[in-house]
């Protein structure tokens, strides 16, 4: 099934007298369950693509519709509810709540969404569990490494069951060993919970996860590769 | 959740929120304690003002204010004043008659208002009695017995026990004079009442003065609660129609007025010190705004809307002001508790404040309205304090906001 839906998407930058085309005419299609990487060199506008469809960034020009729902024509406060209900959040850093703990973090979410109380706890203790973090759930992200911190990120942005989850070069940050990890936790999450994951990045060995792999360059998609998922 | 947060977020720089909620607690302690120092002033001064000097209410014919003509006389006074006496909102009554006259000594004279009055009675309605700082309330003297202040002895160069002559015109308009004795010199905190006014038994200036018999100038009244005051004035001024009665309030406006003003003066002091604060305030909640652009484009990512992260800054900015206020405002309140009993001795620093009727020691009062009220312009500060480095964080969308660096 199909979930989003881009055509010719053009976010423009105007600098005082210079304009950037960062992204520049996309269209694409992203089918439910997929594990996809947008990856390109800095500046090829994975991040500006990223954003317009979380619905952070306004397109210049073009179409998102997620699940029939153009985003275009949502209001703001229509669409902060509907980012916190579809779409989940991976960033590059400052992911966490510093002054919260771990389960916390996770809760916080699903507090705004007005979950109750027993259905919040139930299911942060179920997702901590699941990115690995058990036992770790009372420690503030301070306490925390930099692959621990990324892993309550994912737990936080699965709590509101999102149809989809958006990480922008979530492995940024990390060193080689939790930068497998976290692959092999989001990927464990593709497979057994079929989780939609679009993550960008430029760093090869993530790309190698992926099952399908976008790359931009100056705001267009150079290629599109589908990959056979089951391939090691 | 948000409010916790909130909290936590304070804590998050120490020292940065240490340093406010320190400048806070001071003005807010500097705030409080005036406030009630200021109150304990106006209190004392008001205390003085009607128990000891004017007392609550007074009745006169209604021309004797005028210029305090000996004729303008009640002319069944002493029989009125017994009547008023048995109303149960009254405690006190006192019949004066009272005459402007020169007072003289060996040495020098002064004029003065001479109050002729029944020592037993005019206990009833002022304190003036226990402010006797040598010789007794009318005793020890048995021949024509004069009470006089303090600053009047100094000026006239007496002692206790020394003979003053008054001179004054009696009712039939001939001048005539008596000799007294000082039997008690008393010690108020006004210097200009303790100048101006003497006391003499009733019987001997209604004899001195030729004053027909029961005829008075003043009735003086005291009441069981100021809270009767309005009322009480109003019933006695219906009842005696033809008579003048005043309370305390039109007999002396500006201490009627010295408790507004008291009031109005400590607010716009607190405002002023808030207003102060309030800069550093937003000062520190702008550092804190522009550390914090990042996360707060996280925040509106994952669902927060404008409106919640403005009342989540508001809240920080709340909870860090009530912080310190409270704070300040309990050790100006304890403070000003330590020092209800003993006072602040300002004799050293103030000199000649008792020439103005102010007291030198000053006793702190609490008034708990007071403090509701600067309880609540804390708040108020706070929440405005609040609205610049909210709105500011706000400014940016939050792709823009997570982009910043
Ligand atoms: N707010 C902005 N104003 C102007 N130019 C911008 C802004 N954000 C991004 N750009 C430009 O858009 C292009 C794409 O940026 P970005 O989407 O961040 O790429 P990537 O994430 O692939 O590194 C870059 O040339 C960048 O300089
Ligand atoms: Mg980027």
């Amino acid at each position: 099934m199909t979930i989003i839906e881009i055509s010719k998407l053009v976010k423009t930058y105007k600098d005082s007298e210079i304009q950037v085309h960062a992204v520049n005419g996309v269209d694409l299609t992203i089918e439910e369950g997929e594990f996809t990487a947008i990856v390109g060199p800095s500046g090829s506008g994975k991040t500006t693509l990223l954003n317009m469809l979380g619905g952070l960034d306004q397109p210049t020009s073009g179409h998102i519709r997620i699940d029939q729902t153009d985003l275009g024509a949502l209001k703001a406060s229509q669409l902060i509810d509907f980012r916190m209900r579809n779409i989940g959040f991976v960033f590059q850093s400052y992911n966490l709540i510093p002054v919260l703990t771990a389960k916390e973090n996770v809760e916080f979410v699903m507090q705004l969404q007005g979950r109750s109380k027993k259905e919040r706890e139930e299911r942060t203790m179920q997702l901590l569990e699941a990115v690995g973090l058990k036992g770790r759930e009372d420690s503030r992200p301070a306490k925390l490494s930099g692959g621990q911190q990324q892993r309550v990120a994912v737990a936080r942005a699965l709590a509101s069951k999102p149809k989809f989850v958006l990480a922008d070069e979530p492995t940024a940050n990390l060193d080689s060993k939790s930068t497998e990890n976290l692959l092999n936790i989001m990927e464990e999450l593709n497979k057994k919970e079929k989780i939609t994951f679009i993550f960008s990045t430029h760093d090869q060995r993530v790309v190698n996860k992926a099952h399908r792999v976008i790359t931009l360059e100056d705001g267009q998609i150079i290629s599109d590769i589908q990959k056979n998922p089951h391939h090691d | 959740m948000i409010t916790s947060v909130a909290w936590r977020n304070i804590w998050r720089n120490p020292l940065r929120s240490g340093i406010i909620i320190a400048a806070i607690t001071i003005g807010m302690f500097a705030g409080v304690f005036s406030a009630t120092f200021l109150k304990g002033w106006m209190n004392q001064r008001l205390e003085v003002g009607v128990e000891t000097e004017t007392s609550h209410i007074q009745i006169h014919h209604p021309k004797y204010l005028e210029n305090f003509d000996i004729n303008q006389f009640i002319p069944n006074g002493v029989e009125l004043s017994k009547r008023i006496a048995s109303q149960h909102t009254i405690n006190g009554v006192s019949p004066r008659i009272t005459i402007q006259s020169m007072i003289a000594s060996a040495e020098t004279g002064t004029g003065v208002k001479i109050m002729g009055i029944v020592p037993e009675k005019e206990k009833s309605v002022t304190n003036l009695s226990q402010f006797i700082s040598e010789g007794d309330y009318f005793e020890g003297v048995s021949r024509n017995p004069i009470v006089i202040g303090k600053k009047l002895a100094e000026k006239l160069k007496i002692k206790l026990r020394s003979k003053v002559v008054i001179t004054l015109q009696d009712s039939q308009g001939n001048i005539t004079g008596g000799a007294f004795r000082v039997c008690g010199i008393f010690d108020t905190t006004n210097s200009m009442f303790e100048e101006t006014n003497v006391f003499v038994r009733f019987s001997d200036l209604a004899r001195l003065s030729q004053m027909p018999d029961g005829a008075v100038h003043e009735v003086i009244v005291h009441l069981n609660d100021q809270q009767f005051l309005e009322k009480t004035t109003n019933n006695l001024q219906t009842k005696y129609d033809q008579l003048e009665v005043l309370n305390w309030k039109e007999l002396t406006p500006e201490l009627g007025y010295l408790n507004e003003i008291g009031n109005l003066y400590t607010y716009i002091f607190v405002i002023i010190i808030l207003l102060a604060l309030g800069f550093g305030i937003i000062n520190t909640m702008l550092m804190v705004v522009m550390e914090r652009v990042k996360e707060i484009g996280m925040l509106m990512a994952i669902g927060m809307g404008k409106i919640r992260i403005f009342l989540m800054l508001m809240l920080e900015t709340t909870l860090l002001t009530l912080t310190g206020g409270a704070i300040g405002i309990l050790l100006g309140l304890g403070a000003s508790k330590a020092l209800e009993e003993h006072g602040i001795n300002l004799s050293n620093y103030a000199q000649g404040l008792e020439d103005f009727g102010y007291s030198s020691i000053i006793f702190p009062v609490i008034e708990p309205e007071m403090v509701i009220v600067i309880i609540i312009l804390v708040i108020l500060t706070g929440i405005i304090a609040s609205i610049y480095p909210a709105r500011k964080a706000l400014k940016y969308n939050p792709a823009e906001a997570i982009r910043t660096e």
